[in-house]
């Protein structure tokens, strides 16, 4: 019988074989899942991973897969930060949220004025929205000990009524028409986030999510705050004794993940949404907590990952229009994968050996 | 007998029905944590009975039938979790939440043919003479069965954790597993046992919710409830009888807040709509503040690898 045992040390090839191997498994079980729908499962699959980047329609699409990528890869990374320590935020929805209704509030309160300072101005305050929405829970945690998985998440719920007020009510278009939903960002162009170059879809968020990954990865491999990160999630105890003070990581964590998921939000509202309105929200908050797993919790990782749940979104949009899948189907999808990644994860810390005699 | 055009009868009889699916899913999970197991899935579980219990029991027309399958499917999917948690060691809060995004999609996919439909009614379980009494009748008398049923869940789980020796078991391996393995008991076998049991209540609960509390079928039908159900286990301190009493108390916001939503309260519904988000993250904070363990499982979270 196949029993586990622990490696001496965890398994470095196993380490980067996890997310190729993962897909793969999740390709396989997503194909039976949509046999299973009646599709053909060559098919749906090709569509989703090849004709996004090699396809009829791919000088298009090439260009969808950043705009997808950009707010995952940002969020993501924030988030891992956070998990490498052992800090859960998982309401990266409700800052995504906030960010993106704060940031627009300051774009909106100033129009019709034209200035080059207005879409800093707003990046800052999604970001500051983002962030001041994180510190609730952060807070709660350091002051009083609460979970700050649930904190987080119920926060989401209170940013979705938020955010239904603003499109219905503080933010509302008032030549809309009655109609909700804010101002369109794509007619005041001093608060848009235009595309810094069409073809490769790269607006202000994609810019900010490569920067933002080759800081976080300085930081990890280089800084002192990024070596009480990892230790606090390898060792707490260690890291106590290293005089790491519990505390104000958290604040740290939740911090900076708040803040880049306000300032997705933000870049998402004034760029490919366009708008306030109350479904902007797509739920890459929830998508990037498989990013950031899909990566490795590794800030080049997350940009790989980024783009393999893009190609996802790109490639499920393909299929639900050319083929008829429903779009619950990738959500499906997509959390297989997670479950994959996790599955195949224990062969970087375990082998399987086979046991003689009884057991 | 109205308070602000609020009947406070009627009001408790509602609340009593309202606080079914996260009273039963908030049981399940005491278990599962009791014997140390952190499962995040609620969500996930409570959306996929949900569907499950609605599917059988539009299909079979029988709502019984109806409950049993919510209860397989909630079961089922917390397999899932058991599998990867016990048998491959996946860390349990990204494996809890793997099986929320799973789940809310899988539902999604699984309920697109029944937007709208509406399942089989579940009846009241005493005769009207009873039911008609005045005040007590509708508190007391008026409920369908499984009002009765999270009530006497309430007593078996209390009295099993409390004073039999599985419950001691149960204690055992979410206390200290290092202890209850050298003593001969297979931690990571009864783990998953309460984790299929978990996966069951919550089942039922989310059928519940399909069944009696929201039909006809809508997508995301839980609307964080299961979230809720793991807030209320917290609040409790892992203790049956409390958990009780949480879900009474978040039972009886939703229902006063969307009362007032009806009467035309002069607080605008947005705010109403976000009280119980809020409420629970203060009620969180009171249970929390002060106390450094807050009685919970000493190995919760834990995975267990025996390596000898």
């Amino acid at each position: 019988m196949l029993r586990l045992e622990k490696r001496p040390t965890p398994s470095r090839f196993w380490l980067y074989a996890t997310p190729p191997v993962a897909v793969i498994l999740t390709m396989i079980a997503g194909g039976i899942l949509f046999a299973l729908m009646g599709k053909n499962p060559v098919e749906v699959i090709r569509t989703i991973f090849w004709d996004p980047l090699f396809g009829e329609f791919a000088f298009y699409l090439r260009g969808q897969l950043l705009v997808k990528a950009g707010p995952l890869i940002l969020i993501a990374i924030g988030l891992a930060l956070g998990f490498r320590a052992g800090i859960w935020n998982i309401g990266a929805e409700g800052q995504y949220i906030m960010g993106a209704v704060i940031g627009a509030s300051v774009g909106l309160a100033v129009f019709p004025t034209e200035s080059r300072w207005i879409f800093p101005a707003m990046v800052i305050a999604g970001a500051f929205g983002g962030w001041a929405w994180a510190m609730i829970p952060a807070i709660l945690k350091t002051r009083f000990n609460t979970n700050e998985i649930l904190v987080s998440l119920m926060l989401v719920y209170v940013a979705e009524t938020i955010l239904a007020k603003a499109a219905t009510g503080f933010l509302k278009n008032p030549e809309g028409m009655g109609f909700p939903g804010s101002r369109n960002f794509s007619s005041y162009p001093a608060a848009q986030n235009a595309f810094l170059y069409e073809p490769l879809g790269l607006h202000w968020g994609g810019v900010a999510a490569f920067v933002t990954a080759i800081l976080a990865y300085i930081l990890l491999t280089r800084h002192q705050a990024g070596f009480q990160i990892k230790l606090a999630g390898q060792a707490p105890r260690a890291a106590r004794f290293h005089g790491v003070s519990p505390a104000r990581l958290v604040v740290m964590c939740m911090g900076i993940s708040g803040a880049l998921a306000g300032m997705a939000g933000l870049f998402e509202v004034t760029g490919p949404a366009g708008q306030i309105t109350i479904d902007f929200n797509t739920g890459y908050g929830f998508t990037a907590i498989i990013v950031a797993f899909l990566g490795r919790l590794n800030p080049l990782g997350i940009v790989l990952a980024g783009f393999i749940m893009a190609l996802t979104y790109v490639g499920g949009e393909m299929a639900s229009t050319s083929l008829g899948l429903p779009d619950a189907a990738i959500q499906v999808f997509q959390g297989m994968l997670l479950f994959f990644l996790l599955a195949v994860d224990v062969l970087t810390n375990y082998r399987f050996r086979l046991a003689v005699g009884a057991h | 007998m109205d308070l602000g055009g609020i009947n406070p009868v009627i009001l408790i009889a509602t609340l009593m029905a309202s606080a079914v699916p996260i009273l039963l899913a908030a049981l399940g999970e005491t278990v599962v944590e009791r014997a140390g197991v952190l499962n995040l899935g609620v969500e996930g579980m409570m959306v996929v009975g949900a569907l499950g219990g609605f599917v059988i029991a539009v299909e079979t027309g029988s709502p019984m039938l109806g409950f049993i399958g919510g209860a397989v499917a909630g079961a089922l999917l917390s397999l899932v979790f058991a599998a990867l948690t016990q048998v491959f060691l996946a860390n349990q809060v990204a494996t809890g939440l793997a099986l929320t995004l799973f789940g809310l999609g899988l539902s999604s996919l699984g309920g697109q043919g029944y937007n709208g439909i509406k399942p089989p009614p579940t009846g009241q379980l005493l005769p009207d003479a009873l039911a008609d009494l005045p005040v007590v009748g509708p508190i007391l008398f008026g409920h369908d069965w499984m009002v009765y049923f999270s009530l006497v869940m309430v007593a078996v789980l209390w009295w099993v954790l409390k004073a039999t020796r599985i419950g001691l078991i149960i204690r055992a391996v979410g206390e200290s597993h290092e202890a209850a393995h050298a003593l001969g008991y297979k931690v990571n076998r009864i783990r998953l046992m309460c984790i299929a049991f978990g996966g069951a209540m919550a089942g039922i609960g989310g059928a519940y919710l399909s069944l009696v509390r929201v039909p006809p079928w809508v997508d995301g039908i839980t609307a964080g409830a299961g979230w809720i159900a793991l807030a209320i286990v917290v609040f409790a301190s892992w203790k049956p009888w409390r958990v009780l009493i949480g879900a009474y108390l978040f039972g009886g916001i939703t229902v006063l807040q969307l009362n007032l939503q009806v009467a035309g309260s002069v607080i605008p519904v947005e705010y109403l709509s976000m009280a119980p988000y809020l409420i629970t993250i203060i009620v969180l904070v009171i249970m929390s503040a002060g106390r450094k363990s807050n009685g919970a499982p000493a190995s919760l979270g834990q995975n267990f690898h025996a390596s000898r």
